[in-house]
């Protein structure tokens, strides 16, 4: 890592006027950020008149920031969840522990949703979270202990219930437990999971975000496949932010600033929704609706008190998740 | 008898500067990593560590890391000596091939194999179909740990004992033979003895790999908790929660137990080399 430290910083010394830039983001936004950094270069030659070239590493989300606290030299996290962003902060102080008030929207330029993946023709007839608890009916989603992403996809489900229930924990975390009490493999990340789901044709639906639903249709075709949004999700916010102290040793910060910040913009925005993240800006918003189903949305901050919160209640050692499988503790 | 221990090397020179820089080369390689790894754990409580290492997910973690390893590496060495028996001792045509054939799960990455192995025998998979009609699973569970364990482990014990057999004296058999041996005798009395160091170094070498496979076996276990997850995999848990600390405690129980186990096939290995000289 050291060494890629000084490789990096010798690289950007004789580049001249080129500057680099390392976003450190998770496993499905190759394509997203491949687009948007083609897009944010062009803008920042007009602008500036400099070249930026902006290097990539991609991975799940947890692995990613574990990589940055261990001394991956990144300018910007584009992570899948603040906690993982939070636990940077925490364990290396290379941004500070508000770093989620500096920008708009929870720093999440673009968010996104938890949805169905159905075999062609919906065979099982599963439209809403109530239908995965049926019996007979198998639930593809990875395991949230392993898997940021797949954390959504529990806190989805424990909101839904929550909702119907009046807020009576007890009854969430029954129905949470019916719902895994039906999923007969919990892959290690979202990708295993959408290869036990498309490529081993188990279970009768995937729980996926609503991003990667769209990329798996487009890749299956739509013949083998369809989306089912349910009456009610969580709002997955994938949140971003400038690592200060080590934009600043590059001396990238101003630059790091403007690319976080064209995520915002109406074309950082537009490149979003072309990828299949549901952008914050209303105008782009109307633009994409037909995209978009509408539907009920909750947060985790609204819900469950934050990611701290949740963390500890559901996915620490002993914590809700664990017990659906513990009988008796 | 004990002062003279190091000197009985002492034939050959330069054993000062090996040793020196075997040391080194262990201590870089091996000690300093592990001793990271106790130094993390450390940072816990007792109380804590105790915790961490007795909760029940991990505890069924173990006996399936333990149990499935022991068992693929049993196997193994049944299936692996066969291996090396045929290719030691007979000719055939395609022999070369079936020579290379062994190390590829040496060189595959361990993803490919489990993404490979959990389509063959998932319940719509070429073999786990066939297998269903049976009503046996494997895929996503403990059976499917077992194969894809027994997959990586292969190569060991066929690359230990292959060329030991190969190197069998002919002439002890024929010796055996005339003095009236018949072929279980002379396989089991002359031969057998003669590679079972190497076949327990193939054993220890598949077992030890087993313990600390995660890439394949991930794949096609399905990490249900209580029922197929292995420890690597509640490490990589842990560390996906920032619980560094609880990560290393269970690393430190998988080591510890791996180094006694190995250490005891060892001395096994050992007591049955010094029983073979002796006769």
């Amino acid at each position: 890592m050291r060494f890629g430290a000084i490789l990096l910083a010798v690289s950007v010394a004789f580049a001249g006027g080129t500057v680099r830039l390392l976003n450190v983001s998770y496993d499905p936004t190759r394509e997203l950020y491949q687009n948007i950094n083609a897009a944010f270069a062009k803008q920042w030659k007009a602008k500036t008149g400099a070249d930026v070239v902006i290097n990539q590493s991609h991975g799940g989300s947890g692995s990613q920031a574990r990589a940055v606290i261990d001394g991956l030299q990144a300018d910007v996290v584009t992570l899948a969840l603040s906690y993982d962003i939070d636990a940077i902060a925490e364990k290396t102080g290379l941004l500070p522990k508000n770093w989620q008030s500096r920008l708009p929207d929870n720093s999440a330029p673009y968010t996104s949703t938890i949805v169905f993946l159905v075999r062609k023709g919906n065979p099982k007839r599963i439209r809403d979270w109530n239908d995965l608890v049926r019996p007979g009916i198998s639930v593809i989603t990875p395991n949230p202990k392993t898997s940021g992403g797949a954390r959504w996809n529990y806190l989805a489900a424990w909101g839904y219930a929550l909702r119907q229930n009046n807020n009576d924990q007890n009854k969430a975390k029954d129905f949470v437990g019916r719902v895994y009490k039906n999923v007969p493999v919990l892959d290690s990340g979202a990708r295993g999971a959408t290869t036990t789901f498309v490529q081993r044709g188990i279970g009768d639906v995937l729980l996926a975000w609503e991003n990667e639903a769209y990329l798996a249709l487009n890749e299956l075709g739509k013949d083998k496949v369809e989306i089912v949004t349910p009456s009610v999700s969580i709002l997955a916010e994938p949140p971003v932010a400038v690592v200060d102290k080590t934009a600043a040793r590059h001396g990238t910060a101003a630059v790091a600033k403007a690319y976080v910040d064209f995520l915002y913009s109406p074309e950082g925005q537009e490149i979003e929704a072309r990828s299949y993240y549901r952008p914050r800006s209303k105008e782009v918003a109307a633009k994409y609706d037909k995209q978009f189903p509408h539907l009920t949305l909750f947060t985790v901050d609204e819900v469950f008190g934050g990611w701290q919160d949740a963390q500890k209640t559901h996915f620490a050692e002993g914590g809700t998740f664990d017990k659906i499988y513990q009988p008796g503790r | 008898m004990r002062s003279n221990w190091f000197q009985r090397h002492s034939i050959l020179p330069g054993f000062w500067p090996s040793l020196g820089s075997s040391m080194l080369y262990l201590s870089l390689v091996v000690l300093i990593p592990l001793s990271a790894i106790f130094l993390k754990s450390a940072s816990m409580t007792w109380p804590r560590f105790r915790s961490a290492v007795t909760a029940p997910d991990v505890v069924a973690s173990y006996k399936l890391t333990f149990g499935a390893s022991l068992g693929a590496a049993v196997v193994n060495a049944v299936f692996g000596f066969l291996v090396a028996w045929v290719l030691a001792r007979y000719r055939f045509p395609g022999k070369k091939l079936v020579d290379a054939l062994v190390d590829l799960p040496f060189a595959l990455p361990t993803a490919v194999a489990g993404i490979a192995l959990t389509s063959l025998y998932s319940e719509n998979g070429w073999i786990g179909r066939r297998l269903a009609v049976w009503g046996i699973r494997v895929a996503f569970t403990p059976l499917g740990v077992l194969v894809a364990l027994i997959f990586i482990g292969l190569p060991f014990v066929v690359r230990s004992v292959q060329p030991v057999l190969e190197d069998v004296d002919r002439e002890l058999e024929d010796a055996a033979a005339s003095l009236g041996a018949n072929r279980w005798q002379v396989f089991s009395r002359v031969i057998f003895p003669l590679v079972r160091p190497a076949l327990l170094t193939g054993f220890a070498m598949a077992f030890a790999r087993a313990l600390g496979e995660y890439g394949s076996v991930v794949f096609i276990s399905g990490n249900m908790p209580m029922r197929t997850q292995i420890t690597p995999l509640l490490i990589v848990a842990k560390l996906e929660q920032y619980d560094y600390a609880g990560a290393a405690a269970l690393a430190v129980v998988m080591l510890l137990a791996s180094f006694v186990l190995l250490l005891f096939i060892n001395i096994l290995g050992a007591h049955g080399r010094k029983y073979m000289e002796a006769r």
